[in-house]
Formats: C-alpha cells, structure tokens, sequence
C-alpha cells in the first residue's frame, strides 16, 4: 500500500509518502507562508527523490481541517486535482487529530493547540491506550480559557504542541490546575508523515471518498455567515420579546 | 474529428463567483463550457463574499472540470494544455483553480499556463468571430473592470484608457442596491430601465480630464445617491424605473464617447467589447451604433461568454501557448495582474 499525505493547514508545507507501513519520504517547511508557490514543488522533489511513480498510488490523504482557511485550500485542491487526475481517492484527516498522532504512545493527555485567531485555538484532547489513540474531545474551535477549563476538571498531566503554544503558553502557566509539558521542535507542528500514518488506519478501514465530494472541515463560518445569523438571531430575540 | 495536430485546452476559471472549466480546441472551437454560478448564495448578502465564493470553487471544482471533459467526449488524456485564470481578482478564489491546475497539470504532465483574466474576456471574441484578427480595439466592462484596450496583436495589449475609481458594473451594483433592486444590479437595473425614460433625470457625465481614455465613474454613482436622498428630503415619490434608465443612459454616454474617441484617433475599423456588463442589450446596441457611423466592424460575445466562462480563458491560453508562454509548479495567484504583465 502506496499513500501520499499533504498538510498545508497551518504554518508548515509538508508532503510525506508512507510505503508499506514505512515513511519513504517527508519534505516540511515552516518558512514564511507561501503554501501555493511551494507545496507542489516540494512533492514534485520528493517524488523525484524516492522515485515515485505518482500512477502506484493507492490514496491520496490531505489534514482536512481545521485550520488557516485558505491554507486548507491550497491543500484540499491540489488533493483533489490529484486526485482526480490519477482516479485515486481521497482520505480527509482531521488536522488536530494528525497533530496528536505526532505524540503516538504518549502517556500523558495530548492536546494540540493551532492559533484560530480572536483568542479562540482549533483543539482537542487524545489518549494513547496500548497504541490506539483514544479522542476524549473532538476537534473544535473554542476559547483557550474553554480548554484549559476542561483539562483542569480532567486533573491529569498534559502535554501541548502546535502553532498556538507560544499565542496561549503563558495564559496556560497561568490558569492550568495540574502539571503539563510543551513538546519539543521536531514533535510540535503538522507533519504530512503522522497524516499519512494515520491515514494508513482510514484506509484499513475503507474510510475514503472521491475527490468530488471532498471538501474542508473549517469548524467556523465564514465572518459574513456568522454576522447575518447573529442580526437573525438579534431579530428573533427581539420578536420573541416583543 | 481529432486531428493529432489539434491543441486540445482544458480551460479554469475562479476568479469571482462563478467555478467554471472548459474545453477549447485551437483557440476558437469550444466543445465544452460549464458554468457553476454562485449568485443565488451571494445575493443574501448583496454582493459577493471572498470567503464564501472560495469554499463554494473548492467544492465544486471536480465535479466541474469532469462534465466539462465528458461534455467535450475526452479524458485528460487528450488534453494538449491546461490553461487556468491566475489573476487579477479575488485572491482565495483564484487559489482554489491555480492550485487544482497545477496538481493536474503535474500529475498528468500537461503543460501549464496562467492566464491573465482579463485577456480571457478579450479573448472570447475569438470564440465567436472566426475571422476576427489583431489589431483590434476592445472595451472591457464587469464589476471589476473598466478598461479601453487597443489589442496590437495575440497577446500584446496596449492600455488606453481604465476607470480610476469604481468599475462601470460596480457602479450598477451599487446603484441597484440604492433603489431597491438589489444583486446582481446590472441585469436588474437594465430589465427596470425598459420600463423607465432614460432622459427624466440628468445625471452629471464625467470626463476624465487629459489625453487618456480613462473612466470615471463614482461621481455619478454620488449623483444617484444624492438624487434619491434629495427626493426623500422633499417627500417627492422616486421612480425607480426612471432613475434606473438615466443612470444607465449617463454609464452608456460615458462609455461610447471614449469608444467614439478611440475610434476617430486610432483609425482602427475593428471594435469589440467583453466582460459582465457587455450583455447589457441597450449598451451593445450603443456601442454598434457609433461603430456604425465609423464604418467599424463590430464584435460582441454572445452573453455566455460575457459573463466570467472558462472557454475564454481557453481562447487566451491558446495564443499564449502559441506564443511560448508556459507557467511552473510555483505558480501563485496574483490578485492585482496588470495586464500585459506576466
């Protein structure tokens, strides 16, 4: 089994290639972002490198959200350009599940923390329990005070990574009941090589699609949706009470 | 019915609102042409949204560019070039096109070629006019663009004149939401002005001073506006079909007199328009009518291929791709392409 991985959701670029439960390759940049100029370059690299034969293929995965939205863009149409190009299907990850899964085997609580912006983090909370990952919570958007909340009822020992540590690091010092830890460089970004890992399981499993029903899990509306449902919703209240 | 020799373009376009692929063969020969239009979604909120006219292009694309193949009878395997919008417009949209392009464009190794959109709407005279040829000159209207061009040859562009402030299909949004007829404003203020006297109400003419051909066209937008407030001020009742139809009169009598300019000053017997607002039937007729008393030829594209198509963007990557234009594996979108630049 042949599957190549893309992860653009965040800071980082990366492209992995996971052939027969080994990582063939792993390109990730995190340098600027400027996804469009180079994440097909980098796959055309690493392709050259490991020489792939883009045809053998059995699935193409790509980190489907949450995430910077047109970062998840770049991602998603150049999975489904591949996609449909080369007649594979398609395997959506969840990109805060692929950030846990960098920590496979971890025996604290995982909680991968990306910057959403307005205060607010796409987060979740994961176990490892004898080598399968456990997710406690879903992926969300929510504030940072929500989580950490959550984690302080929890009262176990965690451990942070992502692109929303050094945002919310110091509110975390400051509000978080129990012990944690903060991983290391290599561990602490999207990686394409956990999503292909992960995505190895989805196959297994049969969880794919095809390119056209694909799209991005943004977790938020977009800010004109969720101004018309607020002055909606401020006009029903105001029915409701009058 | 396939000549080996044919050069066959799978056309993308994402530059707005509409998420649209096609297939070209030669330039001039469309076998396929879908529009995915997003207007129903946008007209909630009056206008188009960036964000939600991106997440509508991503979801649609494949489902696009496959019937636009299978309509064409072909696989990719057949597909000589693949040509696709990279600006100007808005820049998540663009994305969304670029990066799918570029993701077949590499896994099938067809090349590659950015298209600048609004070459593309020049180019959708080809389409239809088999015969038409550089030199030429070219009006372009939409609700982002307002510009003059004198087309020198396939590819070559001189810019005689652009707006300096809204676009002419910008003003119509905006004026159609003035007078309560809300998005998209150019075909509803045009079906209104049927009903309405063009000459009820004058609406101040701007004429951008100097040698140029440039357009203005906020001023009598300002006009409309202040029109109608002065209207409610004195409790007098608004005809909107009759504003409508002198605020299309006054966009329609800035266009022609710098159509009539270029012209009497080029001496080029050729004139086409393209964009959005070149389906407008009272502007055609116009513009037709002063290239008539110039014994010019004139050239429009049917309104399916004024309104932002794939095909068009086929038409121009052909003469690009004759002209040895080929884009990378880094092509970005470019929110801002000046035309002629590359």
């Amino acid at each position: 089994m042949k599957l190549l991985a893309l992860d653009s959701s965040g800071l980082v670029a990366s492209v992995a290639v996971v052939w027969d439960e080994i990582l063939s390759g792993e390109f990730t940049i995190d340098h600027k972002i400027t996804h469009s100029q180079t994440l097909l370059p980098m796959l055309e690299e690493l392709a050259k490198r490991i020489e792939l034969d883009l045809e053998t293929l059995d699935a193409i995965a790509v980190a489907g959200g949450p995430g910077s939205f047109t970062g998840l863009r770049i991602g998603s149409a150049t999975a489904k350009g591949l996609a449909l190009a080369l007649e594979k299907p398609l395997i959506q990850i969840p990109t805060v599940d692929a950030l846990a899964y960098n920590l496979w085997g971890h025996r604290d609580i995982i909680c991968p923390l990306m910057d959403a912006r307005r205060n607010q983090t796409y987060t979740g909370l994961y176990r490892f329990c004898s080598g399968r990952m456990e997710t406690l919570k879903e992926q969300c958007a929510v504030d940072i005070g929500a989580i950490v909340d959550e984690i302080n009822k929890r009262r176990e020992a965690v451990v942070f990574l992502g692109d929303g540590v050094p945002v919310f690091q110091h509110y975390i010092e400051e509000h978080l009941l129990g012990p944690c830890t903060f991983a290391p460089p290599h561990l602490s970004r999207q990686r394409a090589g956990a999503v292909a890992a992960l995505a190895v399981e989805y196959y297994k499993e049969g969880k794919m699609m095809d390119s056209a029903s694909f799209k991005p899990e943004y977790l938020r509306l977009s800010q004109a949706e969720r101004e018309r449902m607020e002055k909606e919703h401020a006009k029903d209240q105001e029915n409701a009470g009058g | 019915m396939n000549d080996p020799k044919d050069i066959k373009i799978l056309a993308i376009e994402t530059s707005c609102d509409e998420t649209a692929a096609a297939v070209v063969v030669n330039g001039r020969d469309v076998r396929s042409n879908i529009i995915s239009s997003q207007i129903a979604l946008h007209t909630l909120y009056g206008g188009v949204v960036p964000e939600i006219a991106s997440r509508k292009h991503i979801e649609k694309i494949d489902q696009v560019i496959t019937e636009a193949l299978k309509q064409a009878e072909m696989t990719l395997d057949d597909i000589d070039v693949i040509g696709v919008t990279y600006g100007p417009g808005l820049v998540g949209a663009l994305l969304v096109g670029v990066a799918e392009a570029k993701a077949i464009s590499y896994a099938k190794h067809i090349p590659l070629i950015g298209v600048h959109h609004i070459e593309g709407h020049i180019s959708a005279n080809y389409i239809e006019n088999k015969e038409l040829e550089p030199p030429f000159l070219c009006l372009i209207v939409s609700g982002g663009h307002t510009h003059l061009v004198k087309v020198n040859g396939y590819g070559r562009y001189e810019i005689l004149g652009r707006t300096v402030d809204d676009a002419a299909g910008e003003a119509f949004d905006k004026v159609a939401r003035a007078i309560g007829l809300g998005y998209p404003g150019g075909p509803k203020i045009e079906q209104v002005s049927k009903e309405g006297n063009p000459a009820a109400i004058h609406f101040p003419r701007a004429h951008v001073t100097g040698e140029s051909y440039n357009f203005s066209f906020s001023g009598m937008k300002s006009a409309v506006l202040n029109y109608l407030n002065s209207c409610q001020m004195k409790g007098v009742e608004i005809i909107q079909a009759d504003v409508a139809a002198s605020f299309q009169q006054a966009v329609i009598d800035v266009l022609t007199g710098n159509v009539r300019r270029a012209l009497q000053e080029t001496g080029i017997k050729k004139f086409a328009i393209a964009g959005g607002v070149a389906s407008n039937g009272t502007l055609r007729k116009a513009v037709e009518e002063v290239c008539d008393s110039y014994g010019a030829e004139f050239y429009r594209p049917s309104p399916v291929f004024c309104t932002d198509n794939a095909a068009m963007i086929g038409a121009a990557a052909y003469y690009d791709y004759l002209a040895g234009a080929r884009s990378g594996l880094d092509l970005n979108a470019v929110p801002n392409l000046k035309l002629g630049e590359r």
